[in-house]
């Protein structure tokens, strides 16, 4: 990657993890992996929030709150799956209360794999996000161009 | 009298890493009441004991929780063998405690650095996640994991740990110790830190131990009780008193998890002199069969494991009942009566894991 396009912010929620992967998620942020770097920052807020990074698999109590989550967040955005768990459910695949990857619920731009996902892993996955977000961001100005064109 | 409102706090808040749910009943900006609802991290674990053999169950007790993984590990192990009658080698228990007690260390810079960052306190955040780093790595170094280490199994240990890694261990925690010093100073002495602790979420000893409040939470509120007295794993051997503190509020919570990480270091620099030679696995044969309860002492306090073997290599019933499930009662009466800006630090320090909690 040459250069970063944006300054994009992050959101997380962890769906049904252990944990393992949303310490990992926030250890990108302390001093050793430091993603604040390339300007990403984590906010608690879904309106401002450019990137969704999903941990753990979704369950029947979580999946209203990730559709909410996906909705309130605004246009271009892009979900990130973060650990084994949240790309296909994991360890915990065949537990009665898990519903499967978060691409059951939301769609997925990129996913992450590892049990837990290292940090490494995580950052790479949010620059691959990026890519994903400039594609949509080209897109919708196309979309609008068009419009005023016609 | 002024009017009750009632105001949702979570699933999803900046403050938590974890979802959970509170119901904050106000009079004006004083809580009422705080109606706590849980299961969104739910996903059935325990009754995966039907799909994976006793052997292979060991990797999902450890997936309970990321932070306290290798004490889920070490409990279920340890409550299996018990079952079977297998007595590990002594060089496995010592490695175990090593092991348990660098989780201790890890968890608790954890939770510093979570309740710096709930008061504000960005650099002292910063500061006690980048020590914790140094744990990680000698976990990586050690075990090959830096969350999750699968390390345990049933009858002992999967990997020794070599001389150079032991003196690594102890290199580490000498610097460590010097590194904490100034932070230990800040947390406990700092004026913004103590404005925002002291006489704040008291917890008195009566309510503590009648609504079965357990580790830090407990000791500081001057019950000295820890599980690790049971001598568990390599315990036994070693010299330790438990750490109390008799301020019963938020900065006693603050404080004795503060002198927690130094007695973690000495027991572990204890162990270490003390570790026997010799192998660190016993083969295991046949299958489970009967009961066996086992308490140990996680980061959060102590926890309870339940195994049922019937002599297939399927169990019966596999029950885990953890530190937070048995503090979220106290938790929910220190937040009577108090104000709604103290409210996501008084839930920080119980050390809330969700995850262990709903499993």
């Amino acid at each position: 990657m040459k250069k970063v396009s944006k300054s994009p912010w992050l959101l997380h929620y962890d769906a049904s993890s252990c944990n393992g992967c949303d310490i990992e998620v926030l250890d990108c942020l302390t001093p050793r992996y430091d993603i604040e770097r390339f300007g990403i920052i984590n906010t608690g807020d879904p309106f401002q929030a450019d990137i969704l990074l999903i941990t753990g698999g979704v369950n029947s109590q979580t999946e209203s709150v990730v559709q909410q989550l996906y909705s309130q967040m605004p246009d271009p955005k892009v979900v990130i799956a973060v650990g084994i768990c949240a790309c296909t459910g994991g360890v915990f695949k065949e537990c009665y209360n898990i519903k499967g990857g978060i691409d059951t619920v939301i769609p997925v731009d990129v996913y992450v794999p590892g049990c837990a996902a290292r940090p490494e892993a995580i950052i790479d996955g949010v620059l691959e996000g990026l890519k994903v977000l400039d594609e949509k961001q080209a897109e919708m100005e196309k979309q609008k161009g068009g419009k005023r064109n016609g | 009298m002024a009017k009750r409102s009632i105001i949702p706090f979570g699933p999803q808040h900046p403050v938590l890493p974890e979802p959970v749910h509170l119901d904050l009943i106000l009079e004006d900006e004083t809580v009422v009441e705080a109606v706590p609802s849980i299961g969104f991290v739910h996903r059935g674990l325990e009754t995966l004991v039907k799909k994976r053999d006793y052997k292979q169950y060991v990797y999902i007790a450890e997936r309970v929780c990321g932070i306290c993984s290798c004490g889920h590990g070490l409990g279920y192990c340890q409550a299996v063998e018990e079952v079977m009658g297998i007595e590990i080698p002594d060089r496995a228990k010592y490695l175990r405690t090593i092991w348990m007690e660098m989780s201790r260390i890890h968890s608790h810079l954890l939770w510093l650095g979570l309740l710096a960052d709930a008061m504000g306190f960005e650099s002292l955040f910063m500061e006690s996640w980048r020590m914790r780093e140094k744990i990680l790595d000698l976990f990586d170094k050690t075990t090959g994991g830096r969350i999750i280490h699968s390390i345990n199994q049933i009858g002992g240990v999967q990997k020794d740990m070599t001389t150079p890694m032991l003196l690594d261990i102890l290199h580490v925690i000498e610097d460590l110790t010097a590194e904490l010093k100034p932070i230990v100073e800040t947390f406990l002495h700092d004026y913004t830190v103590q404005s925002r602790l002291k006489d704040v979420g008291i917890l008195s000893r009566e309510d503590a131990v009648t609504m079965g409040a357990v580790g830090p939470m407990l000791r500081a509120s001057g019950e000295p009780y820890d599980a690790r007295l049971l001598g568990y794993a390599a315990y036994k051997d070693l010299s330790m008193e438990p750490i109390i503190s008799t301020g019963c509020d938020s900065y006693a919570r603050c404080e004795v998890r503060l002198k927690e990480l130094f007695q973690s270091f000495e027991l572990i620099r204890e162990a270490i002199g003390k570790i026997p030679n010799g192998p660190v696995n016993v083969p295991v044969k046949g299958n489970p069969s009967g009961e066996y309860f086992l308490r140990i002492e996680q980061p959060r306090g102590e926890a309870i494991y339940y195994v049922k073997g019937n002599g297939t290599k399927f169990l019966d019933r596999f029950r885990l009942r953890t530190p937070t499930t048995s503090n979220i009662p106290p938790m929910a009466e220190m937040l009577k009566g108090c104000q709604l800006a103290d409210v996501p630090l008084l839930i920080l320090t119980i050390d809330p894991c969700i995850s262990c909690t709903e499993r």
